[in-house]
């Protein structure tokens, strides 16, 4: 760069090494923009973070594991340190697993650290995608970019799965009888499938040796590229904030990546991968060894797939135990309902944002993260599906609900598919009705002023309570949102109304129908000058 | 009936004192199978019939022989605290000589299955070999009930399967003979003795060694390991990640 070469020659190492790198890369310019990347201060911004940190853990943590993992069905008899397994038939896979947490230098804390991570790196997503809903940071521009984020949510509900069945102990052979079950359950093809899957009939002697490339293969290599343009848009698009003094729509506010948001993240980075590593030295996870070699005979009492897949365990758990015959074809409605109700749940995730972008009929660019109060319809919908997600959840540990809160299972059941049903109306509900009550609150604080509890008795004998106005500063947060209106029904080019449009506009009447105006600048000066006179 | 049970209390402690003494104690101190048909009546015969022929609150005690009393009395699962799912496991209200004393009578009103001998209780007879096919006797008749951990497990109706931790070997043998509640009956044909020890060496096994991997969090699964990396792992580093957010003020 010309630049530089102007500049009088202060000759550093570090200098003189980055102008090396930079003559034959360029970099400079790529590192200068990113630099200068602002990350707005919120710790609901940090969770994205969590999420890659933990990633970086289990790619670390599962390339050790590679070196001694070995994945295949042929049967060996265990000749290892532990000793309940000694001389038991197993697969090559469960062995070497053993080997891995009894005889291999660090390989049980490996083990604990990539499944701990595992379970964080799901978790964290999870959380990452709740603030990301409820501010409303997926609307324009985007959209695109939290479908990217929920295909990698899917993406690890894989990873997570394929790995969990790799060690080929009991757990992860029922795990996997319940996938054979599951799409043997599909009319017609389900078998096929199955067949296919397994290379003949379940178990056989395939399924690990496959899992294993698509675990450590195929779904590592799609998830880092759907991270890389994640991320991307991410810096395109630039992050959203709050709103506050001097924070718009058009302007991001915060550290910039160099120097202060490296050194926060730098050190966050290691502030997760050190959490990672304490729990791993301290508490296990998956004790492989109980479990003994997969034997499709035993079930032990107890069996839960991990937390991220726990949804879908509890909705076979609620399904209604009906099965029908027709035409000689059994239909099993007890694992064709719960599919059905997962794959509807996953699409109105995946689609929320052009779903509620063509019912508002909003179509404007939005860098200011919403406060979840300030749109209740979508904080209502977000409470229930919270709901719907959770009792699915819980319903996966039903028998453990029942024998430590000393319950009957069945009632258990019961209230949990009732509560599946009721529970999201509920949530949706009260949570509008409190979000609604929040925007009154706000805007009663910022035309009158905090109450302050002094009580003034003026000279004519009235008493009033003295209210203390907000400064500049605090009423920003409490200023700034948009108002939005129903769409109203018009007759389009053709001068027709359409049913669609009848639908679209009952649907906006339902989202903005109850709502709080914001308060306006002339109701601002007006209660201002109420206050003085 | 409360004098009887006194009178029990009392000559059991002096039959305990009688122990203490090194001379060793004579047979004559032991209870007698009148002392346990006594006992029977004071604290059983209201729910199982003076003659263990069974009411409708309780079934029929004929036949059940004296390892299902030497169970149920000395887990504390009788005399019953209160009629629910199932009998719940508390501390024993009898001591072993009044339990032998009433297994004594239980046993002379019919052929039943008799306490183990020693020989089938002694975990260290057992060969690493054999702890391994006690383990896998475990998986296949127990796990399913009991978790593979011996952690326990929910029933249907209310019912469960207890945990398996630090519970007396003959305990664990009588349940399997004589299948009390709700478990079924793994009698000498299906498991026999030599079996029935190994899963004891097993679960001597279980006990003694902690798990190697840090705190097990209840051998519970993936429950409990969800609910620990939601609320620890994950509840930590957000609070880590509000720290690193904050401003000074």
């Amino acid at each position: 760069m010309t630049t530089t070469a102007a500049r009088p020659a202060r000759r550093t190492l570090t200098g003189a090494a980055s102008n090396y790198l930079d003559e034959r890369t360029s970099i400079s310019t790529f590192v200068a923009t990113l630099g200068r990347k602002v990350f707005p201060d919120h710790w609901s911004f940090m969770l994205g973070e969590v999420i890659l940190y933990s990633f970086v853990a289990i790619l670390l943590s599962g390339t050790f594991l590679t070196f001694f993992f070995e994945p295949s069905m042929t049967e060996v008899h265990y000749d290892g340190s532990y000793v309940p397994l000694k001389g038991i038939a197993m697969s090559a896979a469960y062995a070497s697993a053993l080997d891995i947490s009894f005889d291999i230098r660090g390989g049980l804390l490996m083990r604990q650290i990539h499944h701990w991570a595992a379970l964080l790196f799901v978790a964290a997503i999870g959380l990452h995608m709740l603030r990301v809903f409820f501010t409303g940071a997926f609307r324009k521009p985007r959209e695109i970019n939290w479908v990217i984020g929920f295909v990698l949510f899917i993406l690890a509900m894989a990873e997570g799965f394929t790995g969990y069945s790799l060690p080929d102990d009991l757990l992860s052979g029922n795990g996997l009888a319940i996938i054979n079950g599951m799409v043997k359950g599909i009319p017609i093809v389900g078998t096929w499938i199955s067949y296919l899957f397994f290379g003949g009939l379940f178990p056989g002697h395939e399924i690990v040796p496959r899992l294993f490339v698509l675990h450590i293969m195929l779904l590592p290599a799609i998830v880092i590229a759907m991270i890389g343009v994640h991320l991307v848009l991410m810096v395109i698009n630039k992050h959203t904030q709050f709103a506050g003094p001097g924070k718009t729509n058009d302007n991001v506010v915060g550290a910039p990546i160099m120097p202060l948001f490296a050194a926060k993240a730098g050190s966050f980075f290691f502030i997760v991968f050190g959490v990672l590593v304490l729990i791993s030295s301290l508490f296990t996870i998956n004790p492989i060894w109980n479990y003994g070699p997969y034997d499709p005979s035993p079930v032990s009492a107890g069996t839960q797939p991990d937390w991220y897949i726990g949804f879908a365990d509890g909705a076979l758990r609620l399904a209604p135990g009906l099965e029908s015959e027709i035409l000689g074809w059994t239909v099993s409605w007890n694992i064709l309902i719960p599919m059905v109700v997962l794959g509807l749940f996953i699409v109105l995730v995946m689609f929320y944002p052009f779903i509620e972008q063509w019912i508002t009929g909003d179509k404007r660019e939005h860098h200011i993260a919403e406060r979840p109060r300030n749109n209740p319809t979508r904080t209502g919908i977000g409470a229930a599906g919270i709901v719907f997600y959770a009792v699915m959840w819980a319903a996966a540990s039903s028998d453990l609900i029942a024998t430590h809160f000393r319950l009957n299972v069945f009632q258990v059941t019961w209230f949990l598919q009732a509560s599946l049903i009721l529970g999201p109306i509920i949530a949706y509900v009260l949570t509008k009705r409190i979000a609604l009550g929040l925007q009154k609150k706000d805007r009663e604080i910022l035309l009158h002023g905090y109450e302050s509890g002094r009580i003034v008795r003026r000279p004519g004998g009235e008493f009033i309570e003295v209210h203390e106005p907000l400064d500049e500063y605090e009423s920003w947060k409490l200023k700034a949102y948009d108002s939005y209106e129903p769409v109203m029904v018009r007759p389009n080019a053709k001068g027709r109304i359409t049913p669609a449009t009848h639908l679209r506009a009952a649907l906006t009447r339902w989202f903005f129908e109850d709502r709080i105006s914001p308060v306006t600048p002339r109701e601002l000066e007006a209660a201002q000058r109420h206050d003085h006179h | 009936m409360i004098g009887l049970v006194v009178a029990g209390g009392a000559s059991v402690a002096v039959s305990s004192v009688a122990n203490a003494e090194p001379a060793a104690a004579p047979h004559s101190q032991q209870l007698t199978v009148e002392d346990g048909e006594q006992l029977f009546r004071a604290n059983c015969a209201s729910c199982h019939g003076l003659e263990a022929e069974g009411t409708e609150n309780g079934p029929s005690l004929i036949g059940v022989g004296a390892a299902s009393v030497d169970f149920q009395v000395m887990t504390g699962r009788m005399p019953m605290a209160f009629q629910g799912p199932q009998a719940e496991q508390r501390a024993p209200q009898f001591t072993q000589e009044q339990s032998d004393a009433m297994g004594e009578y239980i046993a002379a009103l019919a052929p039943g299955p008799a306490v183990p001998d020693a020989e089938w209780l002694d975990a260290s007879a057992v060969d690493a070999e054999g702890v391994a096919r006690g383990a896998e006797l475990f998986r296949i008749n127990c796990a399913m009930c009991h978790n593979v951990a011996g952690a326990g497990g929910a029933l249907t109706e209310g019912k469960w399967a207890p945990h398996l931790r630090d519970i007396a070997p003959q305990h664990v043998y009588e349940a399997m003979l004589t299948g009390p509640q709700n478990m079924p009956v793994f009698n000498d044909a299906n498991i026999s003795p030599e079996q029935k020890r190994e899963i004891i060496a097993y679960l001597d096994y279980l006990d003694e060694n902690p798990s190697v991997g840090g705190f097990d969090l209840g051998s519970l699964g993936p429950v409990s390991e969800g609910l620990f990396i939601w609320i620890i792992g994950l509840g930590g580093l957000v609070g880590v990640a509000v720290w690193l957010t904050s401003r000074p003020n």
